[in-house]
This record gives C-alpha cells, structure tokens and sequence, in this order.
C-alpha cells in the first residue's frame, strides 16, 4: 500500500469496486445486506417510526390531561400508554437513532468501506426491529407494559405486575441491550482500527469522538440493564427472589442497577448530539470549533462522571446524608463540561460567518432549549429542592427540555443536514424553517408550564386531577404546546415525502462548506464509499488537504478488504478481508427473537431456543473457501 | 379549622389558598420554607445564567461582521476568546460552589436532629393511608385512614411503612417527599406553622389509582388536637334509634366487616382503612371524594366507578339496608 496523488478514480476502478461491494438484486438481496450504509439507513427510519408511535402516546395522554377529570383514557390504558412512551423514546428510538447515525456515517467520515463487523451489524438491528415489534404486538393486543419505564419493583413484580406485560417489557429491553452493545463494539473498533491513514486520534473529527465516547458508555452502562432486567424477568418466571424483601431480596437493588446505566443512558443520547452540533456549527459558521482538545476533554469527562449521578434519581428513598453530598457534588459537577463545550461554540459561532439555514437553526434552538433543562439540571441536583420536585411535573419539563434540547433538535437539524448524503436529495428549506418554527414554539409551549405545574403539587404518572387542584389550564397550554409540535412533525413529513418524490439533486457537497470526508463522495455514497481511500492531512479532512488529494493504493478490488490502520497514529498496517453480504444474521435473530419471546410464556424455550440459535450460528460462522484464498493444508479447497 | 383567607371551600373538604389545592410555592411550614428558599435563589442565578449566555450566543450569531481580520489581528482574537471561555468555565465553578455551599446549608438544617412530642406511623396501601398514632408518649394507640393530625408549631416524626409497593408522602405546602419502601425504615418530619389543613398526594407510580391517593395534613391548635386524640380514642358511637341498629347489623352481616373495622363492634378486619371515627374525616376514597352522605352512598354501592381497580367491591343492598347503613356511618363521629 502506499500513497499516492490522484484525481478523479477511473471508471473501470469504479465498476470493479461496483461489483464487489453491491447488495444483490431483489428482496433476498436485500435481506442478506451487510452494507452498513443500508442498516444504518433501516435503523435510522425504525426509530423514526417508533418516535412516531411514541409521539401518539404522548398526544393521547396529553389530550386526557387537557381538563380536569377527563374521560379520553382510564387509568389502566394511561399506565400503558406512559409505559409505553417512556420504553418506546428510551429504548427504542432514542438510542437506536443515535447509534444508527453512527453506523452510518462513522465508516464514511474516518474513510472506510464498512463497519469492522458487518454482519454482526445486521444481527444487531434485526433484533433491535424484533424487540421493538414484539412490545408493540403485546401493547395491541392489550399486554401493554403499565409499570413504567423504569419498572420498579415490586410493582413490576410476580406480586403486582399481572399477567405477562413486564415480563413483554423485560424482554424488549433485552432485544435493545443486544442492538447496543453490538452497536457500541462496531462502533469502538471501526473508529479505532480503521481510521483513514493519517487520521491520528488527535484528529478524528469531534463526532467521531462523540460517538467514540458514547460507543464505550453502553459498553459500560448496558450490562447492568441486561443484568436487572434478566433478575427480573426470572423472580417473574422462575421465582427466584432478588426485588423480594420478605425472602432476602431488596426492592431498592432494582432502582441502583437500573440508575446505574439509566443515568449514563441520558448521556448516550446527549454525547453523539453533541457531536451533531459541532458538526453543524462549523459546517454553517465555516470555523473551526473552537478549543479542540477542550471539545474532546468535555466529552470524555462528561463520559466517566455520567456513572457518577445515578443516585441523585434516588433522593427520596432515604440516601445517607454523606452520600447524597457526593452525589448532589457530582452532579452539579457534570454542568463543567457541559458549560465549556457551550463556551467553546459560542466563540465559535462569534468568530464565524454563521449561514441561516434549516440545520443551523435547529443548533439555535439546541442553545434555548438545552440550557434551561441543564439549569433546572442543576437544581434537582440539590437534595432538599429534589425533595420537592422529584417525581412531579417539574422533573417532567426538566427531562424533556434535557432530552429535546440535548438530543431531538440537534437530530432533527442532523437529519436536515445529512439528508442529502443518506438519499441525494435536499430537503426543502422553506418547510424545513416551519417544520424549526413550529417545534421550537411547540416545545416550549408544551414543557415550559410543566415546571409551574409540578411546583403547585402535581405528580407524574396521574391519570387525572381535580378541578380544585387548579392544574387545568396549565395542562390545557401543555396540551396545545402538544398539537403544535405534532404539527410541526407532520411539516417535517410533508417535507421528507416531497423531497423523495423529486429528483435526485445533491452534489457531493451541497452545503459547499463542510469538512468530513463523508462529503467527499457521492451524494448517496457508493455501496464500497471510497473508490480511492483518502489520505487525512488534518483535524478538518476536507479543509485541509492538499490541492492533490493523496489516496492509497494497493486494496482489492475483486474482494471486500479494508485498510486496517494503528490505533493511535492511523499508521497502514494490514489488510482486512470482510464478509459478503449473508443471510445467517437475520436467521440467526429470527431465532433469537423466537427463544426470547417463547421465554416470556415458558422457561423450556431456553432449552429448545438453544438449538434453535445454535443452528443459524454454525452456518454463519461455517468456513466457507473464497476465491483467492490460500490453500491451507487439510482445509477445503 | 380555619383555613387561609381569600380561599374557598372545595369538593375534597379543605381550603384552597390562592387557587392551588397543594404547592411548594407556599410554604406552611419550617422545611419547607427553607427549601423555597433555595428555590429562589437557584431560581435568580439561573435566570442570571440563561440572559447571559443566550444574550452572548444571539450577539455572537447575529452582530455586524467586519472584513476578515489579517493574521496578527487574529491572534489576539484567538487568544481573546481564550480568556473569554476560560473565565466562563471559572465563573460556572464559582457559581456551582456557591450552590453547593446553600443547597449543604438547608440540607444540613433539614436533617437537624429535633424532639417529637409523639411518633405517626403511616402505612401505604393500594390506594389509601393508614395512620397509627404511637404509644406510649400518647395515651393509647388510635388509628384512622387519609388524615393526620398535628399540632401546629410542633415537629412530629412520620415513621413511613409500606406492605405492597413503593409509595411516596408529599406535602408540599409542608415540605418535601420520602418514599415508603416494602421492608425499609424511613421516616419524615411533618410540622406545620400555623393551624390550618394541607393536602398530600403519593407522589410514586404505584399502580392504577397512584392518581386518587391523597390525604389531608391537618394542623390544629395543641389544645384542638388533644381534643380531637380524646375523641378518637373512644369506641365507636353505640346505636340509639332502630335505623342506626339496622345499619349496624347490615355493616357486620354483610362484606363491610370482612375488611373494615369498627372499634367496639365485633367488626376488627384490617384489610380496608378503620371506620370507628369515619364521620369525623373529611373525605372518602382517600381524598377521592367530599365525605357527604351521597359520596358515601355511591362509593358504597359501586366504588369501581369512582377508582376503577380498588379492594373496595360493588355492595348490593336493598334501599333500606343502603339508607340504614349510611345512617349508621354517619354517627361514626
């Protein structure tokens, strides 16, 4: 391998790298798919539908709060439906939407053809799909989890939870758990082996850094949910006895293993937001972020101190008073980072030329809205204010102005701004400014009144409230903010459908001045991204190259190989060859899927699912001979 | 029981002041006027926060761009901006401490050790609370359901239990929530200043009705709560007239005595809150309902109509029985 200089990849280089790397034809091609390139792509819109889908929850609970003693929903379908809301933004769209993001543009930005293990990538979102459809059918078919998202026990146990909805919800979250982790691997050891030559660690782009962070946070976090809700599910089905206080258990182990990873889970949503606006930022004002290894230092310290608040979720129940000071420290420590990376754009934008447009926008709206969820972030990290707000409609405001500001708006102006590279078409500006407005407005409008309503003595998760609570028209202003965002949503659609029913327009770069390499190429990308493998010369790929661009040389083209390079430095060290697409992962979580779902009825499936999964796994990993292999000895030729 | 000026008396039998049934943002009592307190402060700082940071972002993104700065002009920016972000992540230290500094003093002044003249414990139920007042620093025990009384100015020790799920006792007018928790010890101070009656709520999803689980706090004076200890120590009131007695007999024939008790009737079940002194409360349901005689007689008859889901069955009684037994209640006082 070596570098050299060239310009525009030959066409016959092209055809060859066509022909190699392309799904087949048809439905079972497209089935057997290993381009991370159309998993990311499935991902990204699954999620989608299911903020969809948790997004109707929400309209339908805020219409039975409009008014006092409202007759829209009893009680039993409004547990499920927050239940459901809760499980549906959580697990099934908010960290699949992140981590779908990242499987498809983390390849393209660092300059490589595929994630490191593609078809373990598409078990991943084969499973993530299963769970996701497994709760759904169980909620239609009136087996809707109604215990919460966070599913305390006992509440959620053998005793009180009845029939089989939490056992349905224990196992959805581990069809997520699968999907995340997975995701997180790919994720860690695409960004660290195959790194285009001369991207060294010190200048990866920041959302390579911020989905880096994030990858290592589920690593970390996801086990413990997998560990609490397995626990659970075996009190349900095997009466084992860990949240059973009269047999020795402990109904508050519960709420530790599942703060542990649900407070890091915050921050896996927020971290890869952050590195949407970065992105975006300096795209749209053409600087530089400003403070580089400031940027990179907020991530990974906002990364390990996210495993440090999950007690301040637990406040109420009696925390010893020394605990809750280190708690409450952490806490209000975690707004550090968070407020220098906000100084850093600041600057940013200050010295920039910033560029009106629609993702731009949401960047704007990321700053209003995020800031006054950190600020009440602050104060819920006070004990004895928690004391007062904890579990009411002011924690209700706090996490959605957290989870919209941090996460939705950066997405959503993250969805405008790679839109044109994911389909070759732009989305139409003057929607994409109402689809801003509306939300922007909506949102406030919605969750602003909340804080107010939670501080005159509203809980959360009530079905209804009295009239003399004087709760109704602070509710009735939530439920309007409520509309308006879902008008702006269906803007957004309006938008999407439009786009995709015009002609492919986008050139390689259609915001002209972006930086990451993914804008180098096509705008959808090639199936194997790079006919030439790009040379980096610096932190901003694109800004800085040379007039030649230098490109490496000496990779298959009749195969699928890709550059492995050295974890710190991007030194060229090997080549790698990587699967053709197959059909075994879908196999493989079809059975998954069966085993999990039988478990929720009987323990025997795991005895029979044993079999089941083992099958589609040996022919996976089956040696199969491929043309150019070595002979070897006593293998097949 | 006087309650605020300017309030009006509302369907759950209590006052509501300034058009909020319960709030933290009135504070009645020592804790929770402490916490209020923080709340303002925090309030103040972080509205300081927000104008100054958005105030920089929309100058920064929309303020007059001059020509392009050569190099040299650049590095004094450069560095400029430096100092500029520099002091920002400075002055969010000092702030954060200075917080913390507070929110450790009201901590500290909540969890002061203080001398409870008596002890209450509370016990959660799906959905209602059972209130036990303990001996021996009271005379004897008395237990009743969805109220507690104080004496106003006096800090009183809630010991809080629960024998199903997690719930959580907030008054906010009071001060802040704590969980009840199957099989753990935890405890909260109630002390109101002045007499007066303030609404809680459980405050932890614990199942269908978490919504229609409310209680009364009511403060009185010393005096007013010793008088009100004396009547509820006393047995229930006996039968004077024939109605009353048919009520009585339709109370303990029928399923009320399966799960209710009446303090010297034969009638000693624990499964439902104790009715011995039931007129004298203030609302059924555990705050769901007014205690009249109509909200008595529908919760008796079809209770799942009112909180879909409760212990309490629909009771088929014959007019007569229905009209014997809620007069018979109705002398429970």
């Amino acid at each position: 391998m070596t570098a050299t200089a060239s310009g525009q990849a030959p066409a016959s280089l092209r055809h060859a790298l066509h022909e190699t790397w392309a799904d087949r034809p048809g439905l079972i091609g497209w089935l057997m798919s290993v381009d991370h390139k159309s998993i990311g792509k499935r991902y990204v819109i699954t999620a989608f539908a299911f903020f969809l889908l948790g997004g109707l929850e929400a309209a339908v609970m805020r219409m039975q709060l409009a008014r006092p003693e409202n007759h829209v929903v009893g009680p039993d379908l409004y547990d499920q439906l927050f239940t459901m809301h809760g499980t549906t933004m959580m697990f099934l769209f908010a960290v699949p939407v992140m981590t779908a993001m990242g499987l498809y543009l983390v390849p393209l930005m660092i300059g490589s053809r595929d994630v490191a293990f593609p078809r373990l990538n598409a078990y991943g979102y084969y499973a993530y799909l299963i769970g996701g459809l497994f709760l759904y059918t169980g909620f239609f078919l009136g087996s809707g989890p109604d215990a919460g998202w966070f599913a305390y026990t006992p509440l959620s146990g053998p005793e009180f939870g009845i029939g089989k909805r939490m056992d349905i919800w224990a196992q959805t979250v581990t069809f997520t758990e699968i999907a995340g982790i997975i995701a997180a691997i790919e994720i860690i050891v695409t960004v660290f082996k195959q790194r285009a030559p001369g991207m060294s660690l010190n200048r990866m782009p920041l959302f390579v850094w911020s989905m880096l962070v994030m990858a290592f946070m589920i690593l970390f976090a996801m086990p413990w949910i997998a560990v609490d809700s397995q626990f659970l599910a075996m009190d349900r089905l095997m009466q084992t006895q860990f949240f059973n206080q009269a047999e020795g258990g402990d109904a508050l182990l519960w709420q530790h293993l599942f703060w542990f990873f649900g407070h890091p889970e915050v921050y896996i949503i927020f971290i890869p937001a952050l590195g949407y606006v970065s992105t975006i930022i300096s795209t749209f004002t053409r600087r530089e972020v400003f403070g580089y290894p400031a940027m990179v230092g907020a991530l990974i310290v906002t990364g390990f101190l996210g495993f440090a608040l999950w007690v301040h979720h637990m406040f109420v129940t009696s925390i010893p008073q020394i605990g809750e000071s280190f708690f409450t420290a952490a806490s209000a420590m975690i707004a550090i980072p968070t407020g220098v990376q906000f100084f850093c754009w600041i600057a940013t934008i200050w010295e920039g030329r910033p560029r009106f447009q629609t993702p731009f926008l949401f960047m704007l709206g990321f700053f209003l809205v995020f800031i006054i969820g950190g600020l009440s972030g602050v104060m819920v990290a006070s004990v004895p204010f928690d004391s007062q707000v904890h579990d009411t409609f002011f924690i209700v405001a706090h996490l959605h102005y957290v989870l919209i500001g941090g996460a939705v708006f950066p997405l959503w102006g993250a969805f405008y701004y790679w839109f044109p590279k994911f389909t070759g078409r732009m989305l139409g500006e003057t929607l994409g400014r109402w689809n801003f407005a509306l939300f922007f407005i909506g949102v406030n409008v919605a969750f602003f009144p909340m804080h107010l309503l939670g501080l005159h003595g509203m809980p959360r998760r009530v079905y209804t409230y009295i009239a003399e609570t004087g709760w109704g028209s602070l509710n009735l202003l939530a439920t309007l903010g409520a509309v308006t965002i879902a008008i702006s949503v269906i803007v957004f659609l309006v938008n999407v459908a439009r786009t995709l029913a015009a002609r492919p327009n986008a050139p390689d770069d259609p915001w002209e001045t972006s930086s990451t390499l993914e804008w180098a190429v096509s705008s959808p990308p090639p199936p194997y991204n790079f006919a030439e493998l790009p040379v980096v010369e610096g932190r901003y790929a694109l800004w800085d190259r040379s007039a030649v661009q230098p490109v490496v040389t000496g990779l298959r083209t009749d195969q699928r190989e890709l550059l492995i390079t050295t974890l710190l430095d991007a030194e060229p060290d090997h080549r790698h060859r990587t699967p053709e697409p197959t059909i075994w992962p879908l196999l493989a979580a079809l059975a998954t899927g069966t085993t999990f779902i039988a478990l929720v009825y009987t323990p025997w499936a795991m005895v029979i699912g044993a079999v089941l999964i083992a099958a589609p796994l040996v022919a996976w990993g089956w040696p199969r001979p491929r043309p150019g292999d070595p002979i070897v000895a006593g293998g097949a030729s | 029981m006087a309650g605020g000026p300017g309030g009006h008396e509302t369907q759950v039998g209590l006052v509501a002041a300034a058009g909020w049934l319960q709030s933290a943002l009135r504070p009645a009592g020592p804790d929770a006027t402490r916490i209020y307190g923080l709340w303002v402060f925090m309030l103040w700082i972080s509205a300081a926060v927000l104008l100054v940071v958005i105030g920089a972002l929309l100058y920064g993104t929309f303020r007059r761009r001059r020509s392009r700065p050569d190099s040299d002009q650049q590095h004094t920016r450069q560095r400029r901006m430096t100092r500029a972000v520099a002091t920002g992540a400075g002055v969010t230290v000092v702030i954060l401490f200075a917080f913390l500094v507070f929110d450790f003093s009201v901590g500290r002044a909540l969890g002061a050790p203080r001398r409870s003249g008596f002890e209450i414990e509370l016990v959660g139920h799906r959905w209602w609370w059972e209130v036990r007042y303990l001996a021996p620093a009271l005379p004897a025990r008395v237990t009743t359901a969805n109220e507690i009384h104080i004496p106003a100015g006096a800090p009183v020790l809630v010991r809080l239990k629960s024998n199903d799920v997690i719930h959580s006792l907030w008054v906010p007018d009071l001060t802040g929530k704590r969980d009840l928790i199957p099989g753990k010890r935890t405890s909260l101070w109630l002390q109101a200043d002045t007499p007066g009656v303030y609404r809680g709520q459980c405050a932890e999803f614990c199942g269908q009705q978490h919504a229609k689980m409310a209680l009364l706090v009511v403060a009185d004076t010393r005096a007013g709560f010793d008088q009100w200890y004396a009547s509820q120590l006393a047995p229930s009131a006996v039968p004077t007239d024939s109605v009353t007695m048919q009520g009585r007999q339709v109370f303990l024939t029928y399923a009320c005595a399966l799960c209710h008790t009446v303090r010297g009737t034969p009638a000693a079940a624990s499964l439902g809150p104790d009715l011995t002194h039931l007129a004298s409360r203030r609302t059924i349901g555990a705050g769901a309902l007014d205690n009249n005689r109509g909200n008595l007689a529908g919760w008796i008859l079809d209770a799942q109509s009112i909180k879909p889901g409760v212990d309490m069955p629909p009771n088929h009684l014959e007019p007569d029985e229905a009209q014997a037994l809620l007069a018979y209640l109705e002398t429970l006082k």
